[in-house]
């Protein structure tokens, strides 16, 4: 399997200012793809560039000449020096390039564990190589075993389970309170990155109106704009606590905006449907008070890191499940590449057509019961004879150089011809990684 | 007979067992085996108990090994009934090992029926005993949703994640749910003491004796009026309709068993056995 090779760096290998400048985007990868295809050391490639990691998979029938060969290409293509980048490639061959990918596309090996955009993004390196033709048999493969294998991580284990950043974390907690965002109206206080976010997050959850309260009436307006909400001033807080249900705080006052006493005195008037502060400010904008006074729920900044740490953790034991999984598949996918050989094939091959010919002659000869035992032994041997005379060219073809560097494609051709594939999965077992592919691009 | 109340037992069981998997590793296909089992064991304990009551010609609840075993089948079918609108199949983790414990209470109890009374029968009776019944079953099922809401507020308000955080639905699925389960006993328990009046008047000539299983049935009656009353009129939630669905379920019990043992009335041969 040592024809596999993955090249690349990434944001544990690299800094920033490296991999900014080794990054592709569409059209230079679209170009890149290109020139590798048409460099006679390798025989397949595929980009894979985001802004976390630059890698380049290859599959090459004269892998070291490929190394050589992708290294220079990143190098003349950016217009970066090698000696820059080189310390902080890393290279993976065979087995560790196939896992190495699985991890990637599960997820496994990103800066946030688990973060679920890092498939789509594999998706479409690969499309862009399947649209370039520079992905061949190998490749194919690999690739579909990988997104079936991102899959069944997702859904078998909890990689992607709960909320990784503070503004995610706030919405979590909303939905375990409010069961559905939908229609709850929302109150910005104040200003900042993380609670504009978090709002940003809860539109997206289709909630009602959004109310923006800001010292400086102009900014506010200006900042509900952004979720056609609704400006008001800091004096009317009090008033909108009756109709709110998800408050967001981020000012920068030294004391408490909203007290103990405000929310008590408002519930009664709201029925007590429930309320919940998300206090993003430090200085703290709630009162912590308020979170005794029934159902009213208060989080603030520290609680939330909390949350966001527990789901860090439980995502990380979920990531061993995870590397267990990709083990599984990364043995399965080497009996795969195995029985793709040159050897199991033509014994395929041979087998399959014996098979036929024994059938056959069995089939013709249980018609012709007056044959002496010596016509029947003329008969058989004759059908061995033409068994070995057809196969004679085909198996020179296969072992010889013939094929020149594209082996695996006359390899893969043949086993389609004569649908060996099956016939070696019968043989091999039930072997458990049958081509149930899903049907990517 | 027999048979089809052992196997409905039998099929509880497993039920049970699948939904307690399901709390505990979370996946889909142990709730839905669990409430597959749940609808055949339903089904098997609606026929031994049709079986018993067209055998005896009246409806079984004559002693306490049916009484209990009426219990049990009550709140697995209120159960069934809330969880076509909605689907809180956390609760089937309560509903189906409670269901399992009644049913084997009831079967600590002589089986056969002391004697049967005549006084048991006709349709007004058996709508009594049903209606009564389902309508007790959703009250102990708002308890136990009463409970999951403290479970789940406690989490959120200490903001401690543990077993139950992800585990349990949101607040307002909890609340919501057990709001529907004490307007649903509520109906029935109107409907149910309505028509034990008219049974009263067409058996002993008269609405209301102020015997004490009538007077503690008013009870109920009243706790929970004033439970639904609250909610409408000043926004009674969460929290506080939690506790009072738990605590109601303690006033329920005495009316439907405590009476019985402590106090005398007309529902006497109900429990004895």
């Amino acid at each position: 399997m040592d024809r596999i090779i993955l090249i690349g760096l990434n944001h544990k290998s690299a800094p920033i200012e490296i991999r900014e400048c080794l990054a592709f985007d569409e059209p230079d990868t679209r170009a890149g793809l290109g020139m590798l295809r048409d460099d006679p050391a390798i025989d397949e490639a595929m980009i894979f560039s985001t802004c976390n990691r630059v890698e380049v998979l290859l599959s090459a029938h004269r892998p070291d000449a490929a190394i050589a060969a992708a290294k220079r290409f990143l190098s003349t293509t950016k217009q970066v020096p090698l000696a820059v980048f080189e310390s902080s490639l890393y290279l993976h061959r065979g087995e560790a390039a196939v896992r190495h990918l699985f991890r990637v596309a599960a997820s496994l090996d990103s800066m946030v564990l688990g973060e679920p955009q890092i498939l789509g993004q594999v998706k479409g390196a690969y499309r862009l190589a399947t649209e370039q033709k520079s992905a061949g048999v190998i490749l194919n493969r690999l690739l579909h075993r990988t997104f079936f294998v991102a899959k069944r991580i997702r859904s078998e284990t909890g990689i992607g389970d709960h909320a990784v950043s503070i503004s995610y974390a706030a919405i979590e907690l909303g939905r375990k309170i409010f069961g559905r965002l939908e229609g709850k109206q929302v109150l910005l206080i104040g200003a900042g990155e993380m609670a504009e976010l978090a709002v940003d997050h809860l539109v997206r959850h289709r909630t009602g109106r959004v109310y923006v309260a800001n010292r400086t009436f102009e900014r506010g307006v200006a900042l509900a704009a952004k979720y056609q909400g609704t400006p008001i001033r800091f004096e009317e807080i009090g008033a909108h606590l009756g109709k709110v249900d998800i408050i967001i705080t981020s000012t920068g006052a030294p004391g408490y905006v909203i007290r103990q006493a405000d929310v008590k005195g408002i519930m009664r008037h709201r029925r007590n449907r429930p309320l919940f502060f998300i206090d993003i400010a430090v200085p703290r904008d709630i009162d912590p008070l308020v979170n005794q006074v029934n159902n009213a729920y208060v989080y603030d900044i520290d609680d939330l890191q909390e949350v966001v740490d527990d789901n860090i953790e439980d995502r990380r034991r979920e990531a061993v499940k995870a590397d267990r999984i990709v083990d599984e598949a990364v043995v399965q996918f080497r009996r795969w590449y195995d029985s793709q050989g040159v050897v199991p094939t033509i014994k395929a091959l041979n087998a399959k057509l014996r098979e036929v010919a024994a059938a056959e002659l069995q089939k013709t000869l249980g018609h012709l019961p007056h044959l002496s035992a010596e016509d029947q032994q003329a008969i058989s041997r004759m059908s061995e004879a033409m068994v070995k005379k057809i196969l004679h060219d085909p198996t020179r073809f296969l072992k010889g150089n013939g094929c020149h560097g594209d082996r695996a494609v006359y390899l893969e051709v043949a086993r389609r011809l004569f649908k060996l594939d099956e016939q070696m999965e019968q043989r091999a077992n039930q072997d458990p990684d049958r081509p149930t592919e899903p049907s990517e691009p | 007979m027999q048979t089809a109340f052992v196997a409905a037992l039998l099929i509880y069981m497993l039920s049970a067992a699948a939904y307690c998997a399901y709390l505990f590793l979370q996946r889909n296909p142990l709730q839905q085996a669990g409430n597959l089992l749940l609808v055949t064991g339903f089904t098997a304990h609606t026929l031994a108990i049709g079986w018993a009551f067209a055998a005896t010609g009246h409806f079984p609840a004559g002693n306490l090994h049916e009484t209990l075993s009426v219990t049990a089948w009550s709140i697995a079918g209120a159960y069934l009934l809330l969880g076509l609108k909605f689907h809180l199949k956390i609760l089937g983790a309560y509903v189906a090992p409670l269901t399992v414990f009644i049913l084997l209470a009831a079967f600590q109890f002589p089986r056969t029926p002391t004697q049967p009374e005549n006084l048991l029968q006709g349709v007004w009776l058996t709508t009594h005993i049903v209606t009564i019944f389902l309508g007790y079953a959703a009250f102990i099922l708002a308890a136990g949703t009463g409970v999951l809401y403290l479970l789940q507020e406690r989490n959120i308000k200490a903001k401690t994640r543990g077993f139950f955080f992800k585990r349990l639905p949101s607040l307002d699925m909890l609340d919501t749910t057990g709001y529907a389960c004490i307007v649903f006993g509520f109906t029935m328990l109107t409907i149910g003491l309505i028509t034990g009046m008219v049974y009263a008047k067409a058996v002993w000539g008269r609405f209301w004796a102020w015997d004490p299983k009538e007077a503690w049935s008013a009870v109920v009656w009243i706790f929970y009026a004033v439970l639904l009353h609250e909610r409408l009129a000043v926004g009674w939630r969460g929290r506080r309709t939690a506790i009072m669905a738990i605590a109601g379920v303690g006033v329920l019990l005495f009316a439907f068993l405590g009476v019985n043992f402590l106090l005398k009335g007309h529902h006497g041969q109900f429990t004895q056995w």
